[in-house]
């Protein structure tokens, strides 16, 4: 008892230390070139999609037929579903892959840098880096999904007609209330990576390899990706985590179905739970070696 | 600190109230079984410049790691600032700077950026005045010019002062030094070793791990002596180097001569080797020695006693010279 008197540490943290490495997170995640290329990569995705929609259409036809990602023969008939085809049409590789990139570097990429120690004497905390880490990466879903989704938006009022809008159940509504969706439909994309993002975070406290953890957890999108394609294994379909992303077109009915979802939004809150704590389990527990 | 009272002492040895680093029987192996560091107990006094000497692979820094709570001991027990490690690491590594195995840095930010991240890190650090601490602490190192330069732009001895300004965010009662004058040219090498001095002037405990031999001797007050895993010796350098004894010179034309007078006056282990007499120092005054000698007629050019070097200390500890163990 004494000894611990002997030498008083009292050292009470301040209400807001987390934020404040939190904000640096953010600006040191946000500055870094490849956070800034993966995002550059993925704001050019909506104007490749629509500058290819305009040409193919320029001969007048509607562009139907030809198949290609959800609602893109709305494309010409109103500028605002190149948001939601953007979004269908990157969500299945190019944004979890980026989320998979930043998520895999988020730990392993300081360890191989050697900054991981010198965050951990600040001290930074192992479970409050972490939580920051997790943080930052949500942050980055989000911003990649906006991203995507406003590149979108300006590209389709650019080169189509903006106005009143037909769900997929054949009702009207106003170009105000389709903003409106859009805008809800990039937060349950967002929220779809969610579970890739725990995914490549648990990952990337296995290793003292940047590099090794971002080709893991891009690998495994991919792994998921082909299984989810492959009917034999259907039983497997509804835990993989991208088996209900595209559910999100359901926003655009009338009235909306939840079923699928919740279930997406369920699936996701599942891998965050389990890959989060096998991610704390893992990193507060393991020698910092690197 | 010295008005401790005597009932601590008991609970892990002595004198482990007012020190600052306690280990006992610390011991680290890593997975594949080879064994780092072996039942070390190292007792580091506070107000002591620390030299923790060693030649590399011999577990220094697998030690400091289990010291700042980056790696966990596979038995024993460490204390740091009286608390357990790495236990309370929360609440005692504010109170520690530390450079750990050389300086790493983001070398997309720079280096004022550098040290405003780590210093966000730290949760017990108050955010407002942090900008004021990191143009101090670089000014401390001599980095005020080079503070907006992206640090991969830094030359190793740069990356070395801006890690050193990372120790020296806040008033610190620990400093951990990692081989601090890696890649500093001898005059950085020198305006290190006088920081550190002036640190240790302010009160600040410095714990300096260095495979030079010279710097330690030059530095520090303490010093313990690693190899292979294992702790040879620990105490103030001053008695380290004087358990190696020195050896009694006498420089002379009559070597011969020389040697028979020493042998009669009851010197042990008398070597003549050229127009050099060396032997064991006596416990009596050394003036009669000298007396003896010139009485017999020995014509003698000098006479003295050549301190032990630390390094002379090592190699009668080690029974080797300082190679990297394998």
């Amino acid at each position: 008892m004494s000894r611990a008197e002997t030498v008083s540490v009292s050292v009470r943290p301040r209400p807001l230390w987390t934020l404040g490495l939190f904000r640096d997170e953010l600006r040191t995640t946000f500055r870094r070139w490849r956070t800034l290329a993966l995002l550059g990569v993925l704001a050019a995705v909506p104007v490749l999609v629509g500058i290819a929609v305009r040409i193919e259409t320029g001969d007048g036809s509607s562009g139907g037929g030809g198949g290609g990602p959800a609602f893109v023969s709305q494309i010409t008939n109103n500028g605002l579903f190149l948001v939601f085809t953007a979004l269908a049409a990157t969500l299945p590789f190019f944004l979890p892959m980026a989320v998979g990139v930043i998520a895999g570097d988020a730990v392993a990429g300081e360890a191989g840098a050697g900054t991981l120690r010198y965050l951990l004497v600040a001290p930074s905390g192992r479970t409050r880096l972490l939580l920051t880490k997790y943080a930052t990466v949500m942050v980055f879903c989000l911003a990649a999904t906006l991203v995507v989704a406003v590149s979108a938006l300006a590209v389709g009022a650019l080169l189509f007609p903006l106005g009143d809008l037909t769900t997929i159940s054949g009702t009207r509504i106003t170009f105000g209330e389709g903003l409106l969706r859009a805008l809800l439909i990039a937060l349950v994309v967002a929220a779809s990576l969610l579970g890739v993002a725990a995914l490549g975070l648990f990952v990337s406290t296995l290793t003292n390899s940047g590099i090794a953890a971002m080709a893991t957890s891009v690998g495994l999108l991919i792994t998921v990706q082909i299984l989810d394609q492959i009917p034999q294994l259907h039983a497997l379909h509804p835990y993989l985590f991208s088996h209900y992303w595209l559910s999100f077109a359901d926003l655009m009915r009338e009235p909306v179905h939840w079923d699928d979802l919740t279930r997406n939004l369920g699936l996701q809150a599942l891998y965050a739970a389990v890959f989060g704590s096998a991610a704390w389990a893992r990193f507060t527990t393991k020698d910092v070696t690197a | 600190m010295d008005g401790t009272s005597a009932t601590e002492q008991t609970r892990e040895g002595p004198s482990a109230s007012d020190a600052v680093v306690v280990t006992r029987g610390l011991t680290k192996r890593y997975r594949g079984g080879q064994l780092a560091v072996d039942d070390l107990c190292l007792t580091v006094p506070a107000g002591s410049v620390f030299g923790f000497l060693g030649p590399n692979g011999s577990g220094k820094t697998t030690t400091i790691r289990m010291l700042m709570g980056l790696i966990e001991p596979t038995s024993g027990t460490a204390h740091v600032l009286g608390r357990p490690m790495p236990r309370s690491a929360r609440a005692v590594l504010p109170h520690v700077g530390a450079l750990i195995e050389g300086p790493a840095l983001y070398g997309f930010l720079s280096g004022r950026d550098n040290l405003l991240r780590l210093d966000a890190a730290d949760p017990t650090a108050d955010p407002r005045t942090g900008k004021a601490r990191v143009a101090a602490a670089l000014d401390r190192v001599g980095l005020t010019a080079a503070s907006g330069k992206k640090a991969r732009a830094y030359s190793l001895g740069m990356k070395q002062r801006l890690g050193l300004a990372a120790a020296l965010l806040r008033p610190r009662r620990l400093l951990v030094l990692d081989e601090p004058t890696n890649g500093l040219d001898p005059q950085g090498m020198r305006e290190i070793r006088a920081l550190v001095r002036e640190l240790a002037t302010d009160g600040t405990t410095v714990f300096l791990s260095s495979h030079l031999l010279d710097e330690i001797e030059q530095v520090c007050t303490h010093v313990a002596v690693m190899a292979r895993g294992r702790l040879l010796t620990q105490g103030p350098v001053a008695e380290l180097a004087a358990g190696a004894r020195g050896r009694l010179v006498v420089t002379t034309p009559d070597p011969a001569d020389a040697a028979r007078v020493l042998k009669e006056q009851g010197l042990g282990d008398v070597e003549a080797d050229g127009g050099r007499v060396t032997a064991e120092p006596p416990a009596r005054d050394l003036a009669e020695v000298n007396a003896a000698l010139v009485t017999a007629g020995v014509r003698v050019r000098g006479f003295g006693v050549e301190r032990a070097s630390l390094e002379d200390a090592f190699v009668a500890l080690t029974g080797e010279g300082f190679d990297v163990a394998g």
